[in-house]
Order: structure tokens, then sequence, then C-alpha cells
């Protein structure tokens, strides 16, 4: 049986993300420890009043990279599943954007291995946020590093 | 040449649409930047971008083939 395909996947959807599904994809015999982030769209932003947000990705390259991160954590880490799903379109206030989980024998790789995902993620994968005030107006975020953490 | 753009976040706003189709003679994607750069008023440094060509990252002295897929990536915010 073929396990290796099925321990580390990343998703862009447009639908609202299933937690309970991805959860699933973590399970496997030997683990011991699970840890998951959520990212949520905030209601502020750098003192501005946020409505909803807009996410755009460059679906191809933007799948193939997550994958790629996914693919690292694994080599990286001692865990055992690896998922990550993006959300793009619009998104209101308190929808979760971004979901990665990790499986691991024992909590600190998959403490270590949920926190590079969600970093590098954020810092790699062409996805770009919109970000629409409660004043009417919208703009793109093009940070030129990776903002608070 | 012809080159296929696709445009994302705000160089997709400034160039007012997401994808053309572009006659020229720029042999690399530096050369090509420049040009749309003029052409579309996009105010990013070169170093402020990634670019992909046919899918996959590469670097600015990419030599383009006809046909090739050219994408500017302005930074990434998602998350």
């Amino acid at each position: 049986m073929n396990t290796k395909a099925s321990t580390a996947k990343f998703w862009i959807s447009e639908a609202p993300i299933d937690i309970a599904h991805l959860q699933r994809e973590l399970e496997a015999a030997g683990v011991g420890a699970v840890v998951c982030f959520e990212g949520r769209v905030r209601d502020h932003n750098e003192g501005r009043p946020v409505d909803s947000l807009t996410y755009q990705a460059y679906g191809e390259l933007a799948e193939a990279e997550g994958q790629r991160i996914l693919e690292e954590a694994r080599a990286r880490f001692a865990i055992e599943r690896v998922v990550c799903l993006h959300r793009v379109g619009e998104l209101a206030v308190g929808e979760v954007a971004v979901w990665a989980g990790v499986s691991a024998g024992h909590r600190a790789a998959a403490f270590d291995a949920c926190r590079y995902v969600i970093d590098e993620v954020k810092a790699r994968v062409p996805i770009w946020k919109r970000e629409h005030y409660r004043q009417g107006a919208s703009e793109w975020l093009h940070p030129d590093s990776a903002g608070p953490k | 040449m012809n080159y296929r753009l696709l445009y994302f976040a705000s160089l997709c706003d400034a160039a007012g649409r997401a994808e053309e189709i572009v006659a020229s003679e720029a042999a690399d994607v530096r050369a090509l930047y420049s040009e749309l750069a003029e052409r579309h008023g996009f105010t990013f440094a070169p170093e402020r971008l990634r670019v992909a060509v046919n899918g996959a990252f590469t670097d600015w002295d990419h030599c383009l083939a006809d046909n090739d897929e050219v994408v500017f990536l302005p930074p990434v915010s998602g998350g």
C-alpha cells in the first residue's frame, strides 16, 4: 500500500473549510499528538476596521508551492501526516481563511512542524488578500516582509 | 514573439485585466517586465517581485520562448 502519497496534502478551495474532514486526514495508528492552526478573518488590521477579505491565488503554482512546503515539513520533522487548506474568494469576519494540521508521535514535532507550515505558507505561497474597509475603500496587501506572527 | 501574461492582485488592477497576449521583442523576463511596467504603470521594482514561467518559479534572466506563460508575482499576503 502506498501511504506516502496521502500523508501530505495542500489544497486551495473556494468552499468553506470542512475542518472535521481535514482532521480525519491526520489519523494514523502511530499518532500521539495533533496540532492545528486556524487563521481567521479579523475585523481590523493596522488600526482600520475590516468588513471582509477577498483572497486570490495563482492556483497552479500555489498548490505546487504549498505541496512543496508540506514535503519539506515531512523531511524536517518526525511527523505522520500534514495537511493545509487555504480559501480563496470572499470571506466574512470570523471565517477560517487557512487551516494547517499536523499529526505526529509526540507533541514537540507536531508543534514545530505546524509552525513551520503556516509561516512558510504565508511567506511563499502565491496568494493575496484584499481588505474591504468599513469606510468603503479596499486594497490589496503587499507586505515588504512577514508581518506580526 | 507572443507571451501570455497573467496578472494578480494589484498588478491585475493596474493592468485592468487578468490576462493578455503580448507581442514583444523582449528576450528575457527582466526586459518583458520593464516593457509592461511602462505600458501599465506598474510601480513595483523587480526586486520586490517574483517571476514564474509556465507555472514554475524562475529568475529574472530566464530566456523566454514563443507562447510562454509569464507571471510577475507581487509580495504575497495569504494566511
